[in-house]
């Protein structure tokens, strides 16, 4: 039997782990994958949840944040595309045009 | 009851005339507004002639309720006319000089292009100087106090291009201001010891008080703030410098105002307010002091001056100081009368020298006059008259009124008696100086244009006289009024014999202090001897200024030198201007530019305004570094702020 | 010590290993490997809680469909190793304390809330049969706005990534 707090704990550490690679990666590819790992934390909360709670509904809401994450992805990596046609780089340092 | 005297349209006519010519007078002929004032002035005049002859049929003293003002508690104030012999006598003398002056003036003004202004402001100063005295409250009298230093600022500083004349009109009202300050202090001390400023309820109420010894007391402090007002709206010591700067207006205005009306607005507070007065015997005697010092002080000056309005000026300032005197002796009668008759011949002065000004184009000085009495004899006999009145001659007004104020004057102290001797003889030589320098000898200005008589009349300081031409009489519509005051001087002061004019006014003042019966045999031969001596004193100034201005007039230069630089102080006013100016008019700039302008508008309260948006320029200048363009920060800004957040939830969970 | 624990410990491993290797490799195509260990753990973990149509599509679609598109614009992009530029001093000073508290805060109410409730193995049976009648019946909006959202994302995808035509004096 694993407690709840367990599931909990590690989806968390998922997020945080997320959140961290946000902040300190400079490669924007990098920071998208750190996204998808924050999301995945948060579908692990989600389905621990359900079975917490019997309620099948958030089996349900993890395949709609997938579908999310997909679309997501999709128009993302499209955007990094044109971003690098135009700057030739992939660090996120130096896409800072919209400063004052 | 009464059935109504419509007291209200008195005061209201002339502003009604004031209003027309206000606002429509500047696209009317100057016929139509000739009409317009002379109508509602002279309305006036007969309205008041109307109620003098209905006056032995009226209960008094009579009021007439006009309009609810201030009701607030237990205090109550309205707009309301008294009426009694003493507001009688002072109606009377306003509505008829003033009515005369307007006559006259539309002759003085005509070439003037700002005429219809002129009558406007002079009807307006009607409207307020007879609010003043049919007032039933304080409150009311001090409108019209306020009132007419109004009209007099406006009328002072009518040719307002002029520099000195904007500043003369500024220097009277500030000076009058000083004084309006005493009054409302009083009126201030009167609310709040009898809850209330109408007259019938405050002399009721002061009657039953007791009469204060020497020193402090409520009725002395009232009595003496009353006079601080008086001192400033009645030129005397120590707020009279504003009336000789008054010249600067037109002279039917020195007539009007600084000499027959406005000025004498003091005397009348004085004299209403006497049941306080006599019960504050200190006050009494300040008021006295200070007119006599006053008649003293201001007759000495008028030796020296050679502007012959100015002369007129100082002479007004000492004989108000006169009937101050005699309110201060307790003989408020005799300072009504004073009042009267000095109306009747200093108002004709103004004119006459109005004449004369008008006569020689625009010459004020009197040492470039001399030998006009061939040229404008009408001016010279009505001057004439009007010079033996005020110098005391019998029988003509002056004498009366003159001698009724030394012969109480004496009564309550002789020191007074003597100071007015002295100045009564000052007042004849200045006088007769006067007459002699303007109107005997040669003439010693350099003439006029003959063709430009009227353009002149204006510009009191143009010394541009162009060609040679002789000095012309002035035109019947302003001859008939100088007569018509001629004869008034002449006459006037025939009702004062026997005392008749005291008992007139008997039911307002009681019977005074010292009264007349307990001197009645005695003190007969006393007056009678007295009564001489002002007479001799009187032709003693004549005989000094005939030889001295006639006969030799080499003399006067040489005296002058001999006395050097005490008449050089004279001269020169007793540099009392120049005093104030150093003492109370360069700090207050002074201390003001510093102080209020640099100090507090500049550092302090623009700055906080400049500061202030500096401010906001240097904290968005710290914070616009946040927009950095850069992800990472934004992301870092957020982590940051959701942590806050979360904590701040999970603290209110765990609070609840 | 009973068999789920150990083998939820095993995943648990798996999944903690990966998050902290995609932090700390260099080179992007290392981290998306890792990223993808992470998710096959992940699936491990539902099957534990008896979400098997969850686990089925979390291999089928997010480590083999989006990872894999991860990996094709790395090589597309030929990102190299990071570089070590000067970045954003904020986002290290006040982002990661922030995170830091903000997941030291949410463990202690996670703990003190949750505690020592168990949840049993297979707790919650996925079965695709049961998932489908609530996606039809009572989410049959949302799966059809999704379904819009596809659309527009592929429509916007090659919108963006389409090579822009040729025009003069255009410079890329």
């Amino acid at each position: 039997m694993v407690p709840l707090s367990y599931y909990l704990l590690l989806s968390g550490f998922l997020f945080a782990c997320g959140v961290a690679g946000f902040l300190i990666k400079r490669n924007i590819i990098t920071i998208f994958m750190s996204i998808e790992l924050m999301l995945n934390g948060v579908n692990l909360s989600f389905v621990a949840f359900a079975a917490h709670w019997h309620a099948l509904a958030g089996q349900v809401f993890v395949f709609f944040v997938m579908v999310v994450a997909a679309a997501e992805t999709a128009v993302g990596l499209a955007i990094i595309i044109a971003v690098y046609r135009t700057r030739e780089t992939l660090n996120v340092d130096q896409v800072n045009l919209l400063k004052l | 009851m009464n059935p109504t005297l419509n007291l209200w349209l008195i005061p209201v006519l002339p502003l009604a005339g004031a209003a027309i010519n206000g606002f429509l007078g500047k696209r009317s002929s100057r016929q139509a507004v000739t009409t317009v004032a002379l109508v509602f002035s002279g309305t006036a005049f007969a309205m008041a002639l109307w109620v003098a002859m209905r006056f032995s049929s009226i209960s008094l003293p009579y009021q007439e309720f006009f309009a609810h003002w201030i009701r607030s508690g237990s205090f109550s104030v309205d707009f309301a006319f008294y009426l009694d012999q003493l507001s009688l006598v002072m109606l009377l003398v306003v509505t008829g000089v003033g009515f005369l002056i307007h006559v006259y003036s539309v002759g003085y003004m005509w070439d003037d292009p700002s005429y219809y202004r002129f009558f406007s402001y002079l009807n307006l100063f009607m409207f307020f100087m007879l609010t003043l005295i049919l007032a039933g409250n304080y409150l009311q009298m001090f409108i019209g106090w306020e009132g007419v230093g109004l009209a007099s600022y406006l009328l002072i500083g009518f040719w307002f291009t002029k520099d000195s004349a904007a500043s003369a009109g500024k220097k009277a009202f500030i000076v009058n201001r000083i004084g309006d300050f005493g009054f409302m202090i009083a009126l201030f001390l009167l609310i709040k010891h009898f809850g209330s400023l109408n007259f019938d309820q405050v002399f009721g109420a002061v009657t039953s008080l007791p009469t204060e010894a020497a020193g402090a007391g409520l009725l002395t402090a009232i009595g003496i703030l009353l006079m601080v007002g008086a001192c400033g709206k009645s030129a005397q010591i120590p707020l009279y410098i504003w009336l000789p700067d008054a010249m600067e207006g037109p002279t039917p205005v020195s007539a009007l105002i600084h000499a027959a009306t406005m000025v004498t607005a003091g005397v009348y507070l004085v004299s209403r307010s006497h049941l306080i007065f006599e019960r504050a015997p200190t006050a009494l005697t300040v008021v006295a002091i200070i007119g006599t010092l006053t008649a003293f002080f201001a007759a000495t000056i008028g030796i020296t001056q050679t502007d012959i309005k100015k002369v007129l000026a100082y002479s007004t300032v000492s004989q108000l100081g006169y009937m101050f005197m005699a309110c201060g002796a307790g003989a408020f009668s005799a300072g009504i009368f004073h009042l009267m008759t000095h109306a009747f011949f200093k108002g004709l002065l103004f004119l006459a020298a109005g004449s004369v000004i008008h006569a020689v184009g625009g010459e004020q000085d009197m040492r470039k006059m001399g030998g006009l009495k061939s040229f404008i004899p009408w001016t010279f006999l009505t001057m004439g008259i009007a010079t033996l009145a005020i110098a005391g001659i019998p029988p003509l007004a002056g004498f009366w009124s003159k001698d009724e104020i030394l012969w109480k004057a004496y009564q309550a102290s002789p020191v007074y008696w003597a100071v007015g001797v002295v100045t009564a003889f000052i007042t004849s030589f200045y006088m007769f100086r006067l007459l002699y320098m303007t109107f005997f000898g040669d003439y010693r200005g350099a003439g006029v244009d003959a063709h430009s008589q009227g353009s002149q009349a204006h510009d009191a300081d143009a010394h541009d006289v162009h060609g040679h031409g002789l000095p012309h009489e002035s035109p019947m519509v302003m001859l008939v009024p100088l007569m018509i005051l001629a004869l008034l001087s002449l006459v006037g002061g025939l009702v004062g014999i026997g005392n008749r004019f005291e008992q007139f006014l008997a039911p307002v003042f009681g019977t005074g202090l010292g009264a007349t019966e307990a001197v009645e045999g005695a003190g007969r031969s006393t007056e009678l001897l007295l009564m001489g001596v002002s007479v001799s004193v009187a032709l003693l100034g004549w005989w000094l200024a005939y030889l001295l201005y006639y006969k030799r007039p080499e003399l006067p230069q040489k005296i002058a030198d001999s006395l050097g630089g005490f008449y050089q102080t004279v001269v020169h006013k007793y540099y009392v201007d120049e005093i104030y100016a150093a003492v109370f008019v360069k700090p207050l700039i002074d201390g003001s530019t510093r102080i209020l302008w640099q100090g507090v508008d500049r550092n302090i309260i623009d700055a906080a305004v400049n500061d202030a948006g500096d401010g906001a320029r240097h904290v968005s200048d710290e914070v616009r570094h946040m927009q950095s363009g850069n992800i990472r920060s934004y992301a870092g800004w957020i982590a940051a702020g959701s942590a806050a957040v979360i904590g701040f939830m999970i603290w209110m969970w765990v609070k609840g | 010590m009973n068999f789920h624990l150990i083998l939820f410990l095993a995943f648990g491993a798996v999944c903690v290993g990966g998050a902290i290797n995609l932090l700390a490799q260099r080179h992007p195509i290392n981290s998306a490997l890792s990223l993808i260990a992470v998710m096959a753990a992940l699936a491990g973990e539902y099957l534990l809680l008896g979400a098997e149509f969850v686990a089925a599509v979390q291999v089928i679609v997010y480590a083999g469909a989006i990872m894999v598109l991860f990996v094709f614009v790395i090589m597309l992009l030929n990102a190299g190793e990071e570089e070590e530029t000067k970045g954003s001093r904020v986002a290290v000073l006040f982002g990661v304390p922030g995170m830091l508290i903000g997941g030291v805060l949410m463990a202690w109410v996670v703990l003190r809330q949750s505690g020592t409730e168990a949840v049993p193995i297979g707790a919650l049976p996925g079965h695709p049969a049961d998932i489908a009648q609530l996606l039809f019946h009572d989410f049959l909006l949302p799966f059809e706005v999704t379904s819009i959202l596809i659309l527009i994302a592929i429509m916007g995808a090659v919108v963006l990534a389409s090579k822009p035509e040729p025009m003069a004096g255009k410079v890329h």
